[in-house]
């Protein structure tokens, strides 16, 4: 199955943004497919490359990138909720891209479904 | 939209697939951002053709009360927005009648004509959409 994700959520703050990377990593597991991620609201705060939790903490956005890079998943940042926030091609972090909304109805015509975490 | 996909999969044209897609709006329109941004997501999904309905519930009902002023709170009043939707072909709008009746509110408190619908009624309609997205 083709699974399109949207994460409304940033990390650490909530659960939404662990979840939704669990869930496609497993959805990856079991031979489905995960053409793209979707961050709208403080979910775009996923791609910055300027965080650093501690050592003995999760790396969140590391994580997306790795994920893009071992599945080729195509993690897409709303670029008007990224402006809000302070998300800029100069601290996005690697895998991530920055486009529009169009990218979220897309995914939801092409996907078999559009899974959404958060509130 | 001229958007280019630069995606991995989804690449192949989506032109003509119609699918009925739900926005269902639950938060107060201000005090969050839930609202503001979701709004901006259904304006987005007019121009793709999609078969778009709106469900307003919980505090989302007060995202179409009437006489709305911001000006305080330093926040734009964006509910005239929704008034638009009609310009954009987004009609179908439904609101829940439990969340109505618990916050003493009737269609005459509303910017924009509604569809009341109950519980049972608006879980049949979510089960017959291919996409349903909720802020």
């Amino acid at each position: 199955m083709k699974f399109g994700i949207m994460v409304n959520e940033g990390p650490y703050t909530h659960q939404a943004t662990d979840t939704a990377y669990m869930f496609a990593k497993a959805a990856l597991e079991k031979g489905h497919e995960v053409p793209r991620v979707f961050f709208y609201h403080d979910g775009v705060n996923n791609s910055s490359s300027l965080t650093d939790p501690p050592q003995d903490d999760r790396n969140i956005v590391n994580r997306w990138s790795k994920l893009a890079e071992d599945h080729g998943v195509d993690l897409v940042v709303c670029v008007a909720a990224a402006m809000r926030r302070g998300i800029t091609e100069g601290n996005l972090a690697a895998g991530f891209r920055i486009s529009g909304l169009g990218q979220l109805v897309e995914a939801g015509i092409q996907a078999d479904r559009l899974v959404v975490f958060g509130d | 939209m001229s958007e280019t996909t630069g995606g991995v999969e989804f690449d192949e044209d989506s032109a003509g697939v119609v699918k009925k897609f739900m926005f269902v709006n639950r938060k107060a329109p201000y005090g969050t951002v839930y609202a503001l941004e979701g709004l901006e997501v259904v304006l987005i999904s007019a121009a793709f053709d999609q078969d778009v309905s709106m469900v307003f519930m919980d505090d989302g009902v007060y995202e179409l009360i009437k006489g709305q002023h911001t000006k305080s709170i330093n926040v734009k009043n964006f509910s005239p927005t929704y008034r638009a939707l009609e310009g954009y072909d987004i009609e179908k709008l439904y609101v829940d009648k439990e969340s109505m009746d618990m916050r003493g509110l009737t269609v005459d408190n509303l910017i924009v004509p509604v569809e009341v619908l109950t519980a049972a009624e608006m879980g049949e309609l979510m089960d017959q959409q291919d996409v349903v997205i909720s802020f």
